[in-house]
């Protein structure tokens, strides 16, 4: 769900019904299956437009919101270096949320729209940001597994068919392997540290080993049919496949430091494919529409941020400037 | 109580809900990168900004925060012309005059077949 995207029910019916032009669409197709992109001023069917500003507003809200827990230990990080890498990611991430907008706002809606619906609920960001970074521990388990979640699903988004997009990802994925490595780092380092260290690392891989699971959205069985999304390379793997990526690529790694996840029933199957106990799919759906631990704090400090400076920019603004469209 | 120390300092409630949203649309500037002396200028993304020298120091936030860079420059997003995508068609016959490719010149085969008949090897 950073970069992601499941359709409810009415959702697919719109998507089904809308009709286009079906030569201009079966050009626009065949540019898409002979690996072409697409670019801002393109013809593009209407729905591939609307479905394409939806993920990649998500994916910005997600930056966004993702560097306040983060930011929550900023403060009180244990030495200076861990500080400064902190800061530096935290920056980034603001950084790959501006990236972001500036990808959507190629395809029509401005930042200041997109500002205004993560401020008022309409658009929803990653809900794994609505649970807390209790403690530093909390922080190595985002850096290391939340990017490593994230990078997963952007170096598969990456290869998609909307050009601002894939070009935003790929500068985000370099990035971003900054923060996979240094978060790794921490891991580590609390984990074959003192009992304490071990201890508190342990707890929060409890805490977050859920939410982690949550990641990718719903599983395939209850998400309804984006095949048309899949052919224009909006979605380019299922959630499902992405997860089991996932695991494949990280379990190994936690628990090659003696931390433990807490399902006795997560193992992986002769056909590769990782089982894992039911992770609570209700709970997903209530927190994800507003009812978690943080999410009215998460909302009100965007909020303040956006309205206490508003004067700022407002004082800066030149009255005769005409906004535009960006180019790419 | 927030976990977050910076929060508990501020009073997020000091703003009025009545305005809870945003109109001042920020024009967009488009930013192009050099990576080295010697290499091509190229477009990289946008920013948003009201002045050109915020507009720089916002490109250099974003987009020479990694990496080398030699220089930064930008430009508002309306004083860039360009093609309209439909006009494409316009570059098509571009590939096709070969006649102005080195590949498209050689001369070998009469060379040899020249030498052959002349027999001046």
């Amino acid at each position: 769900m950073y970069g992601n995207t499941s359709l409810t029910a009415a959702e697919a019916k719109i998507m089904n019904q809308t009709v286009e032009d079906p030569i201009l669409l079966e050009a626009f197709e065949a540019k898409i299956a002979r690996g072409e992109k697409i670019e801002p001023n393109d013809w593009m069917p209407k729905e591939y437009r609307k479905q394409l500003i939806r993920m990649i507003e998500q994916h910005a809200h997600s930056e966004i919101v993702g560097a306040l827990p983060e930011g929550t230990w900023i403060t009180r990080a244990p030495n200076f270096r861990r500080k400064l890498a902190l800061i530096a990611k935290v920056q980034d991430e603001v950084g790959h949320g501006q990236m972001l907008y500036s990808a959507a706002e190629t395809l029509g809606k401005t930042r200041e729209e997109m500002l205004n619906d993560l401020m008022n609920g309409k658009i929803k960001y990653i809900n794994l940001f609505n649970y807390p970074a209790n403690t530093w521990a909390d922080i190595a388990v985002i850096f290391f597994l939340v990017d490593a979640a994230a990078i997963v699903n952007q170096t598969i988004n990456a290869k998609g068919s909307y050009g601002p997009y894939c070009r935003a990802l790929e500068r985000i994925c370099y990035e971003e392997s900054f923060h996979l490595k240094q978060g790794h780092d921490n891991f580590v380092y609390l984990a074959t540290g003192s009992q304490y260290q071990h201890d508190m690392l342990q707890e929060a891989m409890n805490r977050w080993y859920r939410p982690l699971i949550h990641f990718f959205g719903p599983p395939d069985r209850n998400s309804q049919h984006s095949e048309k999304l899949m052919k224009w390379k909006v979605k380019l793997a299922s959630n499902d496949a992405m997860r089991n990526q996932f695991l494949d690529m990280y379990v190994s790694k936690i628990l090659e430091v003696g931390i433990t996840l807490p399902d006795p029933n997560l193992r992986r199957n002769a056909d590769g494919i990782w089982e894992f106990s039911d992770p609570d799919w209700d709970e997903f759906k209530r927190v994800s529409s507003g009812d978690g631990p943080c999410n009215k704090e998460r909302l009100e400090v965007r909020r303040y941020a956006e309205m206490a400076h508003r004067w700022v920019r407002e004082a800066l603004m030149n009255p005769s400037d005409k906004y535009k469209i960006p180019l790419a | 109580m927030s976990l977050d120390p910076r929060v508990n300092r501020i009073d997020l409630h000091k703003v009025g809900s009545e305005e809870q949203h945003t109109n001042s649309h920020l024009i967009t500037w488009e930013v192009f990168h050099q990576e080295k002396k010697g290499k091509q200028v190229i477009h990289v993304g946008i920013v948003h900004a009201p002045t050109p020298d915020l507009a720089l120091i916002l490109a250099k936030e974003q987009f020479g925060r990694r990496g080398a860079t030699t220089n930064i420059w930008v430009t508002k997003t309306s004083d860039v012309y360009s093609f309209s995508s439909e006009d494409e068609d316009i570059f098509e016959t571009t590939p096709e005059k070969t006649f102005r490719n080195p590949e498209f010149y050689k001369v070998r085969d009469r060379i040899e077949e020249y030498q052959a008949k002349h027999k001046t090897v």
